[in-house]
């Protein structure tokens, strides 16, 4: 045998021998390790986590008054309700919800005849679902030491108006100016048309009856 | 001199605070605290990118968190100081027990892993006009389930409309998506006094319907859809009318 062949055998033999009982020593731990008792016992209690909640003010509810100018029928005290969800700082959702008595119309004062209208059909009532934008945010300052956070938002909406016995299809297309007085409680100023066809006086005609408020609202 | 002693004085009440803080030997009212980890807070004098950044808390300070509104959170630092910060900004501080703070709120990945969908919309059925709201839960990214309520204004008649259904969009994660739907629900129609037949009917729909539906923001859809209704009537014949509406859809 040649003197390289026996070195490489030998080696060979080495490194097996060199294994074996390392195989051994690994299996002997595991084994050990599987009967040993745990020594430290870990005794924390997991602390119950309860993060307090932070106060989400999205919601917007109010009321407004303010006058409306049935066309063809003067002008009248208006009130209602509005509920808004801001959905981001520049976009929200409003319902509003109103009502006003329509006075009598030029005909009916000028030639004394019958009332066009029973007292209940007078009652102008009408709701809009409406998307509105802060177009211009800013801040009002009153005197020197108080600004105010405000915006000048835009509203585009649809809704039913019932008048004159019947409901009519009605498009809101308002403009407005938001105070907040403090965190919370928000101030309004609302300029809104409520735009609906109606053949109360014998032909058809898009109305457009224009509505102007004061309105004061909580965040909540 | 006498001001950098105050200063001196206001920092290790500070550290004394964060300290017992840390400790949790101090558990105050139940306010949420978070301690700044970005080089300053900035806090602006109202909620909206556009009011002045007035203040800033240095990076470690703790600040108690008051108020939100949308997006922008009223905080209080410790010494007093008040301000609105962008929910952004506080999502890189970590609270007092040195977890990330999380704060409820669409996520980047919201146009596909949103849950709950809430629309106003505007269209015709018939030739009457139709007001409607809806709301829809996401099953999974492309499954809806959704329902709808409208208001039906007609110049022969008046209605109202409730739908109850299920959608699939097709691609949610495209910038405009079509999607398919079917569904059931309930029509009553009121016709106007003034017409011959003044009876109220109330009848049971069925629909299906097309749409498509494109993200106008991160969490804004501009949604249009076609239904085409059968009314199964008290007659011999089904009726059968259409509808299309426009609206927008918001997502949560």
């Amino acid at each position: 045998m040649d003197r390289g062949l026996r070195v490489l055998l030998l080696s060979g033999l080495a490194v097996a021998a060199a294994a074996v009982p390392q195989r051994a020593s690994a299996q002997e731990a595991a084994a050990a390790a599987s009967t040993t008792p745990q020594v430290v016992e870990p005794r924390v209690r997991r602390r119950e986590v309860n993060p307090p909640g932070l106060d989400t003010e999205n919601f917007e509810a109010g009321a407004f008054v303010g006058t409306i100018s049935i066309e063809d029928f003067g002008a009248s005290v208006v009130y209602g309700g509005r509920l808004a969800y801001h959905f981001t700082e520049d976009v929200f959702a409003e319902a509003t919800l109103g009502t006003a008595k329509a006075g009598r119309t030029s005909y009916e004062d000028l030639s004394g005849s019958a009332e066009l209208l029973s007292d209940d059909d007078r009652q102008f009532t009408y709701y809009d679902l409406s998307v509105g934008w802060n177009a211009l945010p800013g801040e009002v300052f009153l005197g020197g030491r108080r600004a105010m956070p405000s915006a000048v938002y835009f509203t585009l909406g649809a809704g039913s108006t019932r008048f004159g016995g019947d409901d009519h299809f009605t498009v809101a297309l308002g403009a407005g100016l938001r105070v907040l007085a403090n965190d919370w409680v928000a101030v309004h100023l609302d300029a809104r048309n409520l735009a609906f066809e109606s053949d109360l006086l014998g032909k058809d005609k898009l109305t457009h009856n224009l509505q102007f408020t004061f309105g004061l609202t909580a965040f909540f | 001199m006498r001001r950098t002693a105050l200063m001196h004085r206001l920092r290790l009440l500070t550290c004394l605070l964060l300290g017992m803080l840390a400790a949790g030997a101090v558990q105050a009212a139940a306010v949420m605290r978070a301690v700044v980890q970005d080089p300053f807070l900035e806090l602006r004098t109202g909620p909206g990118r556009g009011f002045p950044v007035a203040q800033v808390v240095d990076r470690g300070a703790e600040v108690s968190l008051l108020r939100r509104r949308t997006d922008w959170i009223k905080v209080r630092s410790v010494n007093g100081v008040e301000g609105w910060a962008h929910r952004s900004q506080l999502e890189r501080t970590l609270t007092t027990d040195g977890e990330p703070l999380a704060l409820p709120g669409p996520a980047a990945d919201s146009r596909t892993a949103h849950r709950w969908e809430v629309g106003l919309a505007t269209g015709d059925l018939d030739g009457a006009s139709v007001v409607s709201a809806s709301g829809a839960y996401l099953v999974t990214p492309s499954l809806l389930v959704r329902a709808d309520f409208a208001q039906l204004l007609g110049n022969a008649s008046n209605g109202w409309l409730g739908t109850a259904g299920i959608a699939h969009v097709f691609m949610p994660e495209w910038r405009v998506s079509p999607f398919i739907g079917i569904g059931g629900g309930a029509l009553r129609i009121e016709p106007k006094a003034t017409l011959v037949q003044p009876e109220d009917r109330s009848d049971m729909v069925a629909y299906a319907g097309i749409g498509l539906r494109g993200y106008l923001t991160d969490r804004f859809m501009l949604q249009a859809e076609y239904r085409e209704f059968v009314v199964f009537t008290s007659r011999d014949d089904n009726e059968e009318i259409d509808e299309w509406t426009v609206g927008f859809v918001y997502f949560f």
